[in-house]
């Protein structure tokens, strides 16, 4: 179904959660700062938000308080290659 | 080279950080009049709702801020000598510039009614707003907010879950009738009732009444009277024009500027909500007032006053907002026409969601989860996702991709399409 590659996230949630990492799209984020006040070990996911770049940080715990407080969609998961192939 | 920033908001910091990209030890001067300083305006919205502490809403330290490393000064710059390249400020100190980028952004327009002065008639503009519109919130009490656009609809949201019972006045007959279609606007309308919400249409403040100085109700045209403990507004927006006039600069509805957001003065540049960019692929010149191209316009602006020659490429205009608490976002070309309920342009708007060119309309949802196309010839002009967002992802990419949608057109403007369906097959097998 063409729905599958698309929406990953849906289809097996608790994969891209155990395995993925969070992705930002810059041009909808407003750096209100949602994201880094709700994260539980205080990562800065505003300022990944800011660069563009992917939070790639060894303690991120991959919880999505985050992906599901951003107010304007500005995160996603995506799943991470490394782990991918690690369990095929 | 001295390079003078005046304006501290996204604008001027992204210029600081392109310049400071390209030199990293020329002499840089940010002018700021905002006591506050850089912080999200957007995001003031959630300190009302109480989602964030106002703490939280500072992107940089002061130790982010000093590592850019350029002179910061508080104060207000009331005269441009373009002559002498120098700027006067209000403390009568005097400071010289070589380029100068001016980002002072826009202020909300006034209630201009008998007794807008009286104590708790409130705006959004800054933080100082915020904090004395959380000040003055009395849980209980009665609240009344007037106005169109994304901000009236956020002071609602603010005033309502700090306990208030809020009354939201429309002019007209719907909610931001120029970006909205009818039934987004109802979809929205709808939910703020639920939420408790005390809708009036063809409501306009005539007068707001006072006892011993402070707000006790409203007179509306109509004749009908109101009581309220607060009135909160939000009627638009107008680009800070005073020291761009006081300087002879060329100026329309915001400052003139070229693609290398250059005015017609080649050493002075204008980015943020107080230029009006030249864009080629139009003809014409645009405000908006988002977050996004303000930090675009300023990197742009940085970038040029650095000596690295970049032409400012507008990209499609795209906003995702929370509307009565649903996810929405607006890509491209959406609406057309005018709002009564704003005198200016709605903050976190652009004027080219407006500019509707020959398209045909496509439609498909229900409820809450509510998806508008614009389709044109070849390519898609503009959408709104109201609800799920899952699609407004590729939707953006197709539409600022200028994607040829020729295959799935005829699907899409065929009466009952599956639109969604239609588009999220073509982008999964595009990728």
């Amino acid at each position: 179904m063409a729905f599958l590659g698309l929406f990953k996230w849906d289809v097996d949630k608790h994969t891209v959660l155990a395995s993925g990492q969070v992705v930002p799209d810059s041009a909808r984020c407003v750096q209100c700062g949602i994201c880094s006040y709700n994260c539980p070990i205080g990562i800065d996911v505003r300022a990944h938000a800011w660069s563009g770049e992917p939070v790639r940080h060894s303690q991120c715990l991959t919880c999505g308080e985050c992906v599901a407080r951003c107010p304007r969609g500005v995160l996603r998961f995506e799943a991470t290659d490394l782990f991918a192939k690690a369990k095929s | 080279m001295n390079r003078v920033i005046i304006g501290s908001g996204v604008a001027g910091i992204a210029a600081i950080e392109a310049i400071r990209s390209i030199d990293s030890t020329s002499n840089i001067t940010l002018i700021g009049d905002d006591p506050y300083g850089f912080y999200s305006r957007p995001g003031l919205a959630y300190f009302l709702t109480g989602e964030l502490h106002d703490k939280a809403l500072f992107p940089r330290t002061a130790e982010d801020l000093s590592k850019l490393n350029f002179r910061n000064i508080k104060g207000k710059v009331i005269k441009v000598s373009r002559a002498e390249h120098v700027l006067e400020l209000k403390n009568e100190s005097r400071i010289s510039y070589d380029r100068l980028l001016i980002a002072v952004g826009a202020r909300a327009m006034p209630l201009e009614v008998p007794g807008a002065n009286l104590e708790g008639v409130l705006k959004l503009d800054h933080m100082s707003d915020a904090k004395l519109i959380l000040k003055q919130a009395r849980r209980g009490k009665t609240a009344l907010v007037a106005g169109g656009g994304i901000t009236a609809l956020e002071l609602t949201e603010g005033l309502l879950s700090r306990g208030m019972k809020v009354h939201y006045l429309l002019r007209r007959d719907r909610y931001w009738s120029n970006v909205l279609d009818e039934q987004e606007s109802r979809i929205v309308e709808h939910r703020l009732r639920e939420e408790g919400v005390t809708l009036h249409r063809h409501a306009e403040i005539i007068e707001v009444t006072g006892k011993n100085g402070k707000v006790a109700g409203v007179r509306l045209l109509s004749g009908q009277t109101l009581k309220c403990d607060l009135v909160a507004y939000a009627i638009g927006i107008r680009p800070r024009l005073a020291l761009a006039k006081q300087a002879g600069l060329a100026i329309d509805r915001g400052i003139l500027v070229n693609e290398y957001l250059q005015t017609n003065d080649p050493d002075i540049y204008a980015a943020g909500d107080v230029a009006q960019a030249y864009d080629p692929m139009s003809g014409r010149s645009i405000l908006d007032s988002l977050w996004a191209p303000a930090r675009q316009q300023g990197q742009v602006a940085g970038l040029n006053m650095a000596g690295r020659k970049t032409a400012y490429v507008k990209a499609a205009p795209f906003n995702v907002t929370r509307l009565a608490g649903l996810t929405t976002t607006i890509i491209g070309t959406v609406g057309r026409g005018r709002d009564d309920d704003l005198v200016g342009i709605a903050r976190g708007d652009s004027e080219t969601w407006r500019q509707l060119p020959d398209s045909m309309v496509a439609q498909t949802g229900f409820e809450v989860n509510r998806l508008r196309l614009l389709v044109g010839e070849k390519t898609l002009l503009g959408a709104i996702v109201m609800g799920d967002q899952k699609l407004s992802f590729p939707l953006e990419k197709m539409i600022s991709g200028n994607v040829d949608i020729s295959p799935i057109r005829e699907q899409l403007l065929a009466p009952n399409a599956k639109v969604s369906d239609v588009i999220a097959e073509f982008w999964a097998n595009r990728n």
